[in-house]
């Protein structure tokens, strides 16, 4: 049990990072221009799409990754010069509408190219066992791949909130999500800052999506229920912060994944056991979002607003 | 925009195109082509469902991501109805509407209690929390969505014949439009538009304004529930495609390209989405990337037909 | 001496580290015409808020008719009497000048709850008899079926009126009704603010001191969060402090 629990909660701790990677980009640029994307979970697609081809291309996962970040980035600012900057200035409406085409558009280029099947991504062959250690006196096994995805998980998210917590930028990007008009007055180019935060966002998305490919199927569709968990995160932690995607990436990740592994266990020991197999999963699958919906009585603009 | 007001023309075209409506299964019937009853059906539900979304948007200004989540919750609703042997339609439909009804003002109460990105956000999530709610319950069916019987009958008369089915579904969409129509000049209607235009000026007058959104949004839920019943009686399948955030954005452009906040851009809407999937389904499989291109110019090129038809404001 | 109709008793709130309103003691009495000057940024706006029930205080509670308000939201207090008009011009710009004040007029018939689905309003010549009146006295009678947007500033503000005016309040809250008018529209509103001061009572917020020092019974003087006088026009002229804060002691 114990076992289960500290496997489940590390798994937990590895998706609620890479859910930080797409949440991250994706409310700054709700919070900066108040412009909102149901594209990204389409760059999280093609970014893993991309990882995969170029891995297989180059034979080596780590040049893939590189390749397939770069790739996606490049794809992020083409999309924010030619669409984007015209989107922001726009009513809600449009934005979901151009949005939303972007994501039939880019679901069926990815058919079109790669086929209905999904693709296979191969961790790299010196991380595909498992690794041993001890703790409270027993002896646990965690693949080596998850343990190093929680590890750059780690570095990406301590860099990243460093660069907007302490660098210049980083309190311009924050200025600007707070108030984007005085932030222009203060002179500083929000444009140049958006494309910036754009493209950044876009291979953050290919960094997850590349990472998480060889756990999960890289498949058309991947990026939308991944991207409404995004948006779920960003509702928890309040659109424009940093600091609250990266608490409500966490909150999501952990109670997400402990919740389905362990739910259905502990409702076995509270209600009959045919009750529990059909309660269970639905319970399971609905935790995230009552936890949202509870928050969100409380704290309708999410736990860290940006935004006085 | 201002208050809702029909064209002068437009009491005679409604006359004359429910005339024609009447008429087209017997005129299909003769001419051998049988089979369009069926899909002139599925077209008339899908006018209903984007109808409902557009009295919530359109009319009440409230931007829903989540609509499929009523419509789907309707379609799962009848077929568990007629699994529990309830097949009359006159006890069955209501009940939907009630259920779906009660689920939009569960979610209204709390979502609505937000604005801009953030209601479209949350809409959005918990109509994706309804979605996993019925794809994992084993005994609705799962992934493979929840099968019905038979079609329901309507006061103990069969509705299994296409033409009987057809026309309850005219019907349906017929009162629904009159009964729009009719609340969008009644007080009502001139509230819940009045709110749309400004919020902060109908608080300053006394309306407590909250309660009137959710009316609203409830009200768009249980019309939505009611397509989604008929959905489901028309194909004999509850399915979860129904539920997916894909259905709510197929929604929203048919609202879109029909026209916002006009009593008939719905039905317009759903008639030129559905044919154009018929024609462009025909060419290619790849129909989706046209669709989306097509989308993507008339945001980029139109700006003023989107714009304007919503008032020109953002959020 | 009979209750004021409202009573704001040791009134404070703070956004943030700043003391926005501290302490305040304020009554106006049924009948009167009370003005609140001060300088820019000393609260004045945020005290029309508080007492309209668009922000509730820190501290310090509302009594109006005799009821306590403070914790009523502000559709609530609309019915029981308190009407204000915006600082900056706040109508329905897209709907006619006689739907603007029928909307008020529905409101208060129906106390906020329209909940009616059926039969067409336009019908219902009651509400837009009523709206009518209310243009005739504000003096736009003529222009009942243009799109409030189409109006000039000054009859914007008067538009305002009727429709603070429709939902026949005791108190009326008027913030800066003079702001951006020309002389003669201002002139036309003093005259119109005096008529109104018949049969309701004013709070008034302006910035025109001629205009204030015409209408007022009694005027008080807030400056930076804090009440620093009330009293009769003369008194404020005279008083030293009042001078130094706010009139400038060459005025």
């Amino acid at each position: 049990m114990i076992q289960l629990v500290f496997e489940q909660a590390l798994n937990g701790l590895q998706f609620g990072l890479m859910l930080f990677l797409l949440a991250a980009g994706l409310t700054l640029v709700f919070g900066i221009m108040d412009c909102i994307n149901l594209a990204h979970g389409s760059l999280y697609m093609v970014g893993a799409y991309f990882v995969a081809a170029a891995a297989q291309a180059t034979d080596s996962f780590w040049i893939g990754l590189a390749v397939g970040v770069a790739a996606t980035a490049l794809v992020g600012l083409a999309l924010e010069l030619t669409l984007f900057r015209r989107l922001y200035r726009r009513d809600h409406l449009s934005q979901v509408l151009a949005t939303f085409a972007l994501v039939l558009i880019a679901n069926e280029a990815v058919r079109v190219v790669w086929g209905a099947q999904p693709v296979l991504l191969n961790p790299p062959e010196s991380l595909a066992g498992p690794v041993e250690f001890g703790l409270f006196g027993e002896t646990f096994f965690y693949p080596a791949y998850r343990l190093l995805i929680i590890a750059f998980g780690l570095a990406v998210a301590l860099g990243l909130y460093l660069l907007v917590a302490r660098s210049r930028v980083g309190m311009w990007v924050r200025a600007g999500a707070a108030n984007r008009e005085i932030t222009e007055a203060l002179g500083v180019d929000v444009q140049a800052l958006f494309t910036a935060v754009f493209v950044a966002g876009a291979g953050l998305c290919a960094l997850a999506g590349g990472l998480l490919g060889p756990l999960l199927a890289v498949q058309v569709g991947m990026g939308e229920s991944v991207l409404i968990l995004a948006f779920v995160v960003i509702i928890i932690g309040g659109i424009g912060s940093i600091r609250g995607a990266l608490v409500g990436s966490l909150i999501v990740g952990v109670c997400d994944t402990l919740g389905r592994a362990l739910l259905p266990t502990l409702l076995r020991a509270l209600v009959p056991a045919d009750a529990a197999s059909t309660l269970g999963p639905a319970l399971a699958s609905i935790l995230i979002y009552v936890l949202m919906a509870g928050i969100l009585f409380f704290r309708p603009q999410g736990l860290f607003p940006a935004r006085a | 925009m201002g208050f809702y007001q029909p064209a002068p023309y437009q009491k005679a075209a409604a006359r004359l195109l429910l005339a024609a409506l009447v008429a087209l299964p017997f005129a299909l019937e003769a001419a051998g082509q049988g089979f369009y009853i069926g899909l002139v059906s599925r077209i008339m539900i899908f006018a209903l469902a984007a109808t409902s979304l557009n009295l919530v948007l359109g009319f009440g200004g409230l931007f829903s991501l989540g609509h499929a989540a009523f419509f789907g919750a309707g379609a799962y609703a009848s077929a568990i109805l007629m699994a529990a042997g309830v097949g009359e339609a006159f006890v069955a439909w209501p009940a939907v509407m009630a259920a779906a009804g009660l689920l939009a003002l569960a979610v209204g109460a709390i979502s609505l209690r937000t604005r801009g990105v953030y209601f479209i956000m949350i809409t959005l999530a918990f109509a994706q929390m309804v979605y996993y709610l019925f794809v994992s319950a084993r005994a609705w069916g799962g992934d493979d969505g929840l099968p019905l019987a038979g079609r329901a009958s309507l006061a103990g008369l069969g509705l299994g014949g296409d033409r009987a089915f057809y026309f309850v579904v005219l019907g349906c969409l017929a009162l629904t439009l009159f009964g729009l129509g009719r609340l969008a000049q009644a007080r009502f209607g001139r509230v819940v538009q009045a709110i749309r235009e400004n919020e902060a000026r109908m608080e300053a007058l006394g309306y407590p304004v909250f309660r009137y959104r959710l009316a609203c949004f409830a009200l768009g839920g249980a019309l939505a529930g009611l397509a989604g019943a008929l959905l489901a009686n028309l194909t004999g399948l509850a399915s979860p495609s129904l539920l997916q955030w894909t259905q709510s954005g197929t929604l929203l452009v048919m609202v879109i390209i029909g026209g916002v906040g006009t009593l008939y851009g719905g039905v317009v809407g759903a008639v030129v989405l559905l044919l154009l999937e018929e024609a462009l389904a025909g060419l290619t499989l790849h129909w989706h990337i046209g669709l989306g291109g097509l989308l993507l110019v008339i945001v980029l090129f139109a700006p003023r037909g989107i714009a304007a038809l919503f008032g020109g404001r953002r959020g | 001496m009979a209750e004021p109709l409202l009573a704001v008793t040791g009134l404070s709130r703070a956004f943030g580290g700043v003391q926005a309103l501290a302490g305040i003691d304020f009554s106006v009495d049924a009948g009167e015409i009370h003005a609140l000057i001060g300088p820019n940024g000393a609260g004045k706006t945020t005290f029309i808020h508080h007492v309209s029930g668009a922000l509730r205080p820190d501290a310090g509670s509302i009594r109006f008719a005799g009821a306590d308000v403070t914790r009523r939201s502000m559709h609530q207090r609309v019915h029981a009497g308190i009407a204000r008009s915006y600082q900056i011009t706040n109508v329905f710009s897209r709907l006619s000048l006689v739907d603007n004040v029928a909307l008020a007029v529905q409101g208060r018939r129906d106390s906020g709850t329209s909940f009616r689905f059926w039969r067409p309003a336009a019908s219902e010549a009651g509400v837009f008899a009523e709206a009518a009146g209310y243009l005739r006295q504000v003096g736009l009678a003529d222009l009942a079926a243009r799109p409030a947007g189409e109006l000039a500033h000054g009859e914007q503000r008067a538009l305002e009126l009727a429709m603070a005016l429709a939902t026949r309040p005791q108190l009326l809250l008027l913030d800066e009704p003079m702001a951006g008018t020309g002389p003669e529209e201002a002139e036309r509103m003093v005259d119109l603010i005096e008529h109104l001061a018949r049969h309701v009572t004013i709070l008034l917020v302006e910035h025109d001191m001629d205009a204030v020092f015409r209408l007022a019974d009694r005027i008080s003087v807030l400056v930076g969060g804090r009440l620093v006088f009330t009293g009769e026009p003369e008194a404020v002229r005279r008083h030293p402090e009042v001078r130094r804060a706010y009139l400038g002691d060459g005025a």
